[in-house]
C-alpha cells in the first residue's frame, strides 16, 4: 500500500482548471439519458470488467492509486473502505449510495443525479462487482422528489438494457438497484443513521463498532459511500488511478465538485481539479455579487470550520490545503457571505439548524445544541451578557466528542469558528444590541 | 385502503427482502399522506397493518421525519427553507412577503384553507436559492416577490 502511494508523491504540478468528471454529460443534450451517456463510453468500463473477469483486488489497488477519497464530507480513502468488505462472506451484502445531501449549501449530488444518473449506476456496478454485493440502494435526499423520479426512470432504463438485474453482459454476474426517498432528516446522511432508516425505523445513528462494513442493512455487510464517490469510478477504471490523480494534488486526487451559494454572481456546481487556488474559484463563480467585499466563507458545509476572507484568499482548494487554514474540505459546499453579513444572524440560523436535526439520542448534543441556541437568540435579541459568550464557548465544546454520531462536532464547529474569528461582532451586538454590521 | 395506495406501497415493498416490509414505511407513509394531504391517526394504523408492523413503530417514524404533517395544511403546504445559504440571498423578505399575503404565521392555515406555510431545513438545492417547495414534491428556485405573486396565482 505504501508503495502504491509512494508513486503519487513526485506528481506534476500544474496549473489547475475546472474539469468535468462527475459531470461531464450535463452540458449534453438529453443530458441525464442513456443514450447519452453511451455517447461517452457509459457502460463500457463494467462490460470491459466483466468480460475479463477482471481481479477485485488489482481494480481496488487502481482506485487507491488514484486518491479518490470519500466525497461526503469524511474524506476516507475509497480503496480502503472497499477493501474492508468482507471477500469470503457468502450471506447477502449490500452496498448503498448516499445522496442525502442536507447540510447547508450542498446540492452537488442532486446536479449527478439529474443529469449523470448512469455514469452513477456504473460506478455502482462496478463497486458491488469489486464487493460482491447483489443488491443496492440509492437513499434520495427528501426535499428533491423530482430527481427521486427521474433516478427512478434511470433505473428503469439501465434494467429495461439488461445493464441492471440478472446475468448482465451475459457474465452470470448479478445486481439489481432501488430508490429509496428519504423524508427531510440531515441525520440520515450519517451512514448508520441512513441504514437504520433503510430498515424503516428513526434515524438514529449506531454505535461503532461495529463498522456497517461487517453490520449494516439487517446485520449484512453493507458498504456506504457518496454519491459523487461513486461516479468518479468508471472514469478511474477508464483512464487509470494514476490519471484520476494527476488532476488533483499530492493526497486530494482527482477532480472534486465545490457547489458554490450565498453572495456569489453565479451560484453553482463547479467540478475543479483539487489544488485549484480558492481566488480561481471565486472567478469562475462570478465574484462576490453586487460588487460587494467578501467577508468570510464556509469552504466545505456548516461542519468545516469558518474561515474568514484574508485567510481564506491565499488558500488552495484541496484536503490538506484547507487544512492548513484551520478548516477542511467537507462536501465542498462553499457558502460565501459578503461584508454585509452579520455574523450573529448567520450563527443564530445554523444553531438553529443542529438544533432543530438533532436525533435526539445522545444527551449533548439534544440538550446542548438547544442550549447553544437559547443563548444565541439572547445575544440576538439583546439580552445577553458578556459571560454567555464564554458560555456559548464552553457548552460548544462540552458537546464537541462526547456524541454517538459527528453530528454534535458539527454543531459545536460554527460556534467555535464564527467566535473565533468574530468575536467582535458578537461583543458589539451584547454591549449594544444590535447588529454591528447592517 | 383503496386499492390504488396498496399498488404503490406494494411497488416500494417490493424493493426490500420479503421479511422486511418494514424497509417501506417512509414511502408508504408519503403515499397516504400525498393521497389525504396529511396523515391521519387512521392513516398510521393502515400503514401499521399492512406493513405488520406495531402502530406506535410508524407512529415513531411518522414523527422523526420532518416532511410527514400529522395535522391538516390546507390544499398547498408551502415549504419555504431559510437555511443561511436562502437566508444570504434574502429568503426571509420572502417569508415576510407570505406571511403578509396569505395572513397567516409559519405552520398556519390561510382563511381559504388553500395555503399553509411551514418553515423547512436545506433542501439541498441552494444553488436556486430562495426556494421552496408545493406538497413536498414540485420545487420553485430562484424566488422573488414577483413570482411568489404569480405562484400563488397559479395554484388554484
Amino acid at each position: 500500500m505504501n508503495e502504491i502511494l509512494d508513486k503519487n508523491l513526485n506528481l506534476e504540478i500544474k496549473n489547475k482548471q475546472l474539469f468535468n468528471i462527475c459531470l461531464r454529460t450535463k452540458h449534453l443534450k438529453n443530458s441525464s439519458s442513456l443514450e447519452t451517456y453511451k455517447s461517452i463510453g457509459g457502460y463500457e468500463q463494467i462490460k470491459k470488467i466483466l468480460k475479463n473477469k477482471l481481479d477485485p483486488q488489482q481494480l481496488i489497488d487502481e482506485i487507491k492509486i488514484s486518491g479518490l477519497r470519500g466525497r461526503g464530507g469524511a474524506g476516507f480513502p475509497t480503496g480502503i473502505k472497499w477493501s474492508f468488505m468482507p471477500r469470503d462472506y457468502d450471506g447477502i451484502k449490500y452496498i448503498v449510495c448516499n445522496s442525502d445531501e442536507g447540510e447547508p449549501g450542498t446540492f452537488k449530488d442532486r446536479d449527478i443525479i439529474c443529469h449523470n444518473p448512469h455514469q452513477l449506476i456504473e460506478g455502482m456496478l462496478i463497486g458491488a462487482y469489486i464487493m460482491n454485493a447483489h443488491v443496492g440502494y440509492n437513499y434520495i435526499h427528501g426535499e428533491i422528489w423530482e430527481e427521486y423520479v427521474s433516478f427512478e426512470k434511470a433505473i428503469e432504463e439501465a434494467r429495461k438494457a439488461g445493464l441492471l438485474g440478472k446475468n448482465i453482459f451475459g457474465s452470470g454476474f448479478n445486481f439489481e438497484l432501488h430508490a429509496f426517498h428519504g423524508y427531510g432528516a440531515y441525520i440520515c446522511g450519517e451512514e448508520t443513521a441512513l441504514i437504520e432508516s433503510i430498515e424503516g425505523k428513526k434515524g438514529q445513528p449506531r454505535y461503532k463498532p461495529p463498522f456497517p462494513a461487517t453490520y449494516g442493512i439487517y446485520g449484512k455487510p453493507t458498504n456506504v459511500n457518496n454519491t459523487e464517490t461513486y461516479a468518479s469510478i468508471p472514469w478511474i477504471i477508464e483512464n487509470g488511478g494514476q490519471a484520476f490523480m494527476a488532476h488533483g494534488v499530492k493526497n486530494s486526487g482527482g477532480t472534486k465538485i465545490f457547489s458554490i451559494s450565498g453572495h456569489v454572481e453565479k451560484p453553482g456546481n463547479y467540478e475543479i481539479e483539487l489544488g485549484m487556488p480558492f481566488e480561481q474559484l471565486l472567478n469562475e463563480a462570478g465574484g462576490v455579487w453586487k460588487g460587494r467585499k467578501l467577508k468570510a466563507v464556509i469552504p466545505g458545509g456548516p461542519s468545516t470550520p469558518l474561515v474568514p476572507a484574508d485567510i481564506i484568499r491565499g488558500a488552495t482548494l484541496d484536503y490538506d490545503g484547507l487544512a492548513k487554514i484551520g478548516s477542511s474540505v467537507g462536501a465542498g459546499s462553499m457558502i460565501i457571505m459578503d461584508d454585509t453579513t452579520c455574523m450573529v444572524t448567520a450563527l443564530k440560523r445554523l444553531s438553529y439548524f443542529f438544533y432543530e436535526e438533532s436525533c435526539g439520542q445522545c444527551t449533548p448534543c439534544r440538550e446542548g445544541t438547544g442550549w447553544v441556541y437559547r443563548i444565541i437568540s439572547r445575544i440576538y435579541q439583546g439580552q445577553a451578557t458578556h459571560e454567555d459568550l464564554d458560555l456559548l464557548t464552553d457548552v460548544s465544546k462540552k458537546i464537541s466528542g462526547r456524541t454517538i454520531c459527528a453530528l454534535g462536532d458539527s454543531a459545536a464547529t460554527p460556534v467555535l469558528s464564527f467566535i473565533k474569528h468574530f468575536r467582535d461582532e458578537f461583543e458589539v451586538f451584547i454591549k449594544n444590541g444590535k447588529k454591528l454590521v447592517n | 385502503m383503496i386499492e390504488k395506495l396498496k399498488k404503490l406501497i406494494d411497488k416500494e415493498v417490493a424493493k426490500y427482502p420479503t421479511d422486511k416490509k418494514q424497509s417501506a414505511v417512509i414511502a408508504a407513509l408519503a403515499i397516504m399522506q400525498h393521497h389525504r394531504g396529511w396523515l391521519s391517526q387512521d392513516d398510521i394504523s393502515d400503514v401499521a397493518v399492512y406493513l405488520d408492523m406495531p402502530e406506535i413503530a410508524v407512529l415513531e417514524v411518522a414523527t422523526f421525519y420532518n416532511m410527514f404533517d400529522l395535522k391538516p395544511v390546507g390544499k398547498y403546504k408551502l415549504s419555504i427553507c431559510t437555511n443561511i445559504s436562502c437566508m444570504l440571498r434574502d429568503a426571509d423578505q420572502i417569508v415576510d412577503h407570505l406571511k403578509k399575503t396569505l395572513k397567516i404565521d409559519f405552520n398556519e392555515i390561510s382563511k381559504d384553507g388553500k395555503f399553509c406555510l411551514k418553515e423547512s431545513e436545506c433542501m439541498g438545492a441552494c444553488e436556486g436559492a430562495p426556494l421552496l417547495t408545493v406538497n413536498n414534491q414540485k420545487m420553485y428556485e430562484h424566488l422573488d416577490v414577483k413570482k411568489v405573486d404569480q405562484l400563488l396565482k397559479d395554484l388554484k
